[in-house]
């Protein structure tokens, strides 16, 4: 081993070393003299090592998938480490290491069983999913196995269901994995604990039993005596790692409906809350970290249940402690559950008291994660009471913050100020003071939202004038503030113009004398804002048209500035002062929506943290701005909207109209969606929306061959929460298969990531199999979790019969064989319905070919009528069909008729097609 | 979940890596490097967690021996900063003292008993004795 002491050594020395050990040991493998067990262990042992540096290892995998046969123990182990350091899941070698693994797994010997178990949870791969998918469930829960085997056993089954989740059926193993949580081996209970919160995340109901049996695990843990738990009691604590597992797969559920579960846990919590409070058992700091650990959790658990008033605030003063320990980690981490917190309606008001010691610590933390956590609490705390400090607050600390965190700030700031203006002159000299402090980090959407926001209110739009006037005098002052000025002062400039101090001229010398240092875009806005002056103060427009027709302008090498000038001057010449006036006029407001700002917020932060304060504050203050007052929508836009090239750009930066109609109205729970009209229309075509309604759009595109298909189903998330627990399953309604062996539609599904980002869209894919033919579609049902709702809707999933024609062109005398030799009364069915739509042939056609069958030009006697034909496909047979369809255009009635060989055909087809004219 | 178990010195050398979810290794390599220099950058009155990328990084220092584990959001922070003291003390127990060396040499059983105690990205072992085992059993086999 020694060679491998590699240290300090030039970056070339060590591969030059390394070089020479590989081929070294590559020539011991491929010598002829067989290498003996511990010579190959020794080798397979350096590789592991430099594969550590960073050095990628293309030999030795045989000689390691060769150790794992051996007898021995050391080599067999040694073997395995290689391979699950140094495989990846899609190695050709698997087929020969799932054999030495079966062997293992038959061995009987706990020890092999336990590598081997190893083994497939950290390759885990599919082709191991396969292999062991059903072997491994009945290990964890056999009666005799070993208890170090269960528990490799149990996160092997982990590893393969996340992986390969279709390959895991859940089976009469469920109810007894759930209760290993009752296991007398606390090693087998936390490793248990791992596996069933995962399946509990994906099939709540299947798993809802492990709710009691985790809390009267947890119960006894924290109730009891130490000595109790042996080895797994840790610096005092008991089992540290498993109550944190524990409280953790309690999350996965709403509070306990059982009046003596929940009284149970509510007692658990209350004795670690209590425990916070006793002294320490031990001096040391692992003792109050372990503590800690589990108190943090429980903290979780309780905001996660937000139902226990008493609870939610014993956990905020607990944390209000902890935000002036001594130690960072609590520190840092009573600020993240603090934010948490504040967003229940129970604890908010206690989070706010604290607001002292959260601004002190944005003062005085020397960590600038910490300081971070603490920007995010004061936003998550602010409401109007407070706004205006915390603003203050914020600014102040904006002057020496990180670079890293300054845009969010700013973000936040100009969010925090807009929502809870009472004053909207607070409101501009607290954006114009962000522009000051950091106008670098000042995105577009905070001075387009400002520009809004004066534009839609008339009582600030003379203070808006004054106060970027009297802020444009800096002698250096941000584009930025270049940009609001001039746009402000283009639309309002008029109303401080009475002022000798701020006379038409004045306004204009002072913007002109920053047009030279701005950028192009500035530079468009300033030239119109000048043309916009030219209307607002007639007496100055000789000076402006001079400004205008200088060569810097009329000539300027760039398109865009060269054609405003040249336009804005032809303007300000030839149009009469009505024209100007007209063209010139002020911004209509804009229409009110979500804030852009606080959808980049969203955007920058990820959903979730930022729009769950945001959907409740938004509840609570329903009153206070926004939609109080609906500014009316001006949908036709002045000539001059455009001019100011910003006018529409507010427009491309704004987000869905405020998602919170849709928590205020959610969807009850357990409707069934017909949705009739919208299956019907896929009937005829294969892509489109099929499902929509204030939370969530369903998407579809589908292709079919023969008697395949497969479809991508799209949920888009149309709101700003996350979805939870969003588990989608396609159902084959009973008529479909009420028994296994006469299944007709076989679908196979991959589930979909139980959570869907607000805003987000996920797909989902089926893949199906016509066995025989079908009457009923089937249904597609979600289940989810929309802020504290639990949403169920289930809606019919337009795979139909036709899907499965291939069209079959055929000549008039063929057409005429067939249909005579369909004449059985049983094979025929006939249905006359009046027009649903207007009938238009071209339509009529188009809908035949969507249909899936031919549509067969000049074989029918009548041309007005329609013929089609194709075979429809299913795995155990082939069904052909001819189909004819006669409208009468006087009586707006048609007359459709279906001949198959199969009665049941024959009558779906008609149904199916005579919905669609 | 548990994304990573690094143990990586002040030199920036990875003495034991472990991934529970795949990365290349070319990745891996530039990984460690920034991670450590995350590590390294930090003082003691920071805090021993690291925002990094979207997750989260909890670290602690040895000696010159940094042990840096990389978290999703599912997992408790000061549980697994004490996860990675428990693992030290192990190791201790195991090695009496256990110094670089004993890691760079011992690679194997190093892995054994982390192994022992994560599986999959999951805690599912805490219990010292239970933890060192397999290696008392393997070191008897050794010695026979």
């Amino acid at each position: 081993m020694c060679v491998l002491l590699i240290s300090g050594k030039s970056k070339e020395a060590e591969i030059k070393r390394i070089n020479k050990e590989l081929a070294n040991i590559r020539s011991k493998f491929k010598g002829d003299k067989a290498l003996d067990g511990y010579s190959k262990k020794k080798y397979v042992c350096k590789l592991l090592f430099i594969f550590l540096l960073g050095h990628d290892i293309d030999f030795g995998h045989m000689e390691a998938v060769n150790l794992l046969s051996s007898n021995r123990y050391t080599e067999k182990q040694i073997g395995y480490l290689f391979i699950s350091v140094l495989v990846n899941s899609n190695s050709e070698l698997i087929r020969l290491i799932n054999n030495a693994i079966k062997n293992d797994l038959a061995s009987r010997n706990p020890t092999f069983m336990g590598l081997a178990l190893h083994c497939i949870a950290n390759v885990g791969s599919r082709e191991m999913a396969e292999a062991f998918a059903g072997e491994i469930p009945k290990i964890l829960v056999a009666g005799d196995t070993m208890d170090s085997v269960k528990q490799s056993a149990a996160l092997c089954l982990l590893r393969l269901y996340r992986t390969s989740p279709d390959l895991v059926p859940m089976g009469d193993w469920t109810s007894r994995v759930v209760h290993l949580l009752n296991d007398q081996h606390l090693g087998v209970v936390t490793a248990a604990t791992s596996l069933i919160t995962t399946l509990a995340q994906k099939n709540p109901e299947e798993f809802k039993t492990s709710v009691s049996l985790a809390v009267s695990r947890l119960s006894r843990i924290v109730t009891s005596a130490s000595t109790d738990l042996q080895d797994y009691t840790y610096y005092f604590v008991p089992a540290p790692w498993l109550s944190v597992k524990l409280l953790r797969l309690l999350q996965c559920y709403p509070p306990p409906e059982d009046p003596a579960v929940r009284g149970r846990l509510t007692e658990c919590l209350e004795t670690i809350l209590n425990k916070a409070q006793e002294p320490p058992k031990s001096k040391k700091v692992q003792h109050s970290n372990a503590k800690n650990a589990v108190l943090f959790e429980a903290i979780s658990l309780i905001i996660h249940h937000d139902s226990e008033p008493n609870l939610l605030v014993r956990a905020c003063n607990q944390l209000g402690q902890f935000l002036q320990h001594r130690e960072t980690n609590l520190r840092y981490l009573a600020l993240e559950s603090m934010c948490t917190l504040a967003s229940s309606e129970f604890s908010h008001e206690a989070v706010k008291t604290h607001i002292e010691t959260v601004i002190n610590a944005l003062k005085t933390e020397r960590d600038v994660s910490v300081r971070q956590r603490a920007v995010d609490l004061l936003y998550a705390m602010c409401d109007r009471s407070n706004a205006q400090q915390i603003v203050a607050e914020m600014l102040n600390y904006l002057e020496t913050a990180d670079y890293s965190i300054r845009e969010e700030i700013v973000l936040k700031v100009a969010i925090l100020a807009e929502k809870y203006a009472v004053d909207y002159t607070w409101y501009v000299d607290t954006i114009l003071n962000l522009i000051r402090i950091a106008g670098d980090y000042v995105s577009e959407e905070v001075w387009y939202r400002v520009i809004q926001i004066v534009i839609n209110r008339d009582d600030v739009q003379g203070y808006a004038a004054k106060t970027v006037f009297e802020a444009l005098q800096a002698p250096a002052c941000h584009e930025n503030l270049v940009k609001v000025g001039g746009y402000i002062l283009g639309e309002f400039g008029n109303l401080i113009a009475g002022d000798p101090r701020s006379s038409p001229l004045i306004q204009f010398n002072l913007l002109h004398s920053k047009f030279h240092l701005c950028s192009v875009p500035t530079r468009a806005l300033l030239l119109s804002t000048y043309i916009k002056f030219v209307n607002l103060f007639p007496e100055i427009k000789t000076t402006i048209q001079d400004v205008l027709r200088s060569d810097s302008q009329l000539k300027n090498a760039d398109v865009e500035l060269q054609q405003r000038a040249v336009e804005y001057l032809r303007l300000s010449t030839i149009a009469s002062t009505d024209i100007l006036a007209t063209v010139l006029e002020e911004m209509p407001p804009f229409p009110e929506r979500e804030s852009s700002i606080l959808a980049k917020l969203k955007k920058k932060k990820g959903p979730g943290t930022v729009t769950d304060l945001e959907e409740i504050k938004k509840e609570r203050s329903s009153d206070m701005n926004g939609s109080a007052e609906p500014t009316s929508v001006n949908s036709t836009p002045s000539p001059s909207a455009d001019l100011l090239g910003l006018g529409a750009a507010p427009l491309t930066n704004s987000a869905p109209p405020p998602s919170s109609s849709g928590s205020l109205h959610p969807e009850p729970a357990d409707t069934v969606h017909d949705a009739d009209e919208l299956f019907h229309k896929f009937v005829c075509k294969n892509n489109g929306v099929l499902f929509e309604n204030q939370l969530l759009q369903i998407g579809l595109k589908s292709e079919f061959r023969q008697n395949l298909g497969r479809m991508f189903i799209f949920y888009g998330n149309k709101t700003s929460t996350q979805f939870l627990n969003f588990t989608p399953t396609v159902i084959c309604s009973d008529d479909l298969h009420f028994l296994k062996q006469f299944l007709c539609l076989n679908l196979q599904t991959k589930p979909v990531d139980p959570t869907v980002d607000g805003g987000a869209q996920v797909q989902q894919v089926v893949n199906i199999e016509c066995v025989s033919d079908f009457m009923e579609a089937p249904i597609l049902n979600i289940q989810f979790r929309y802020g504290g709702t639990f949403q169920n809707l289930s809606v019919k999933l337009p795979i139909t019969l036709n899907k499965f024609f291939q069209p079959t062109e055929m000549s008039s005398q063929d057409f005429f064989q067939r249909w005579k030799q369909l004449s059985n009364p049983k094979q025929e069915v006939q249905n006359i319905f009046k027009a649903k739509h207007p009938m238009d042939a071209e339509i009529t056609k188009a809908k035949i070919i969507g249909f899936g069958s031919a549509l067969l030009e000049e074989v029918d006697p009548n041309p007005a009528n329609f013929v089609g034909a194709g075979i429809i496909h299913t795995k155990t047979t082939q069904i052909g069909c001819l189909l004819r369809l006669e409208p009468n255009l006087q009586a707006q009635m048609y007359r459709l008729t279906l001949r198959t060989s199969k009665e049941a055909v024959s009558q779906r087809l008609c149904e199916l097609l005579s919905e669609q004219f | 979940m548990i994304k990573f178990f690094l143990m990586v010195n002040k030199q920036g050398q990875t003495r034991l890596s472990r991934y529970y979810e795949h990365v290349e290794i070319n990745k891996r390599t530039m990984l460690e490097a920034e991670v450590i220099k995350n590590c390294l950058s930090r003082s003691k009155d920071q805090c021993s967690f690291i925002e990094y990328k979207d997750f989260k990084l909890v670290y602690r220092q040895y000696a010159a021996l940094f042990i840096v584990v990389g978290i999703n959001e599912t997992e408790n922070e000061m549980a697994v900063y004490e996860l990675i003291h428990n693992f030290v003390e192990v190791l201790d127990k195991y090695f009496s003292r256990v110094s670089e060396l004993d890691i760079m040499f011992n690679l194997d059983r190093v892995h054994i008993i982390l192994d022992e105690m994560v599986l999959n990205g999951c805690i599912v072992e805490t219990n010292r004795n239970r933890i060192l085992a397999p290696l008392f059993v393997l070191d008897k086999v050794a010695e026979s």
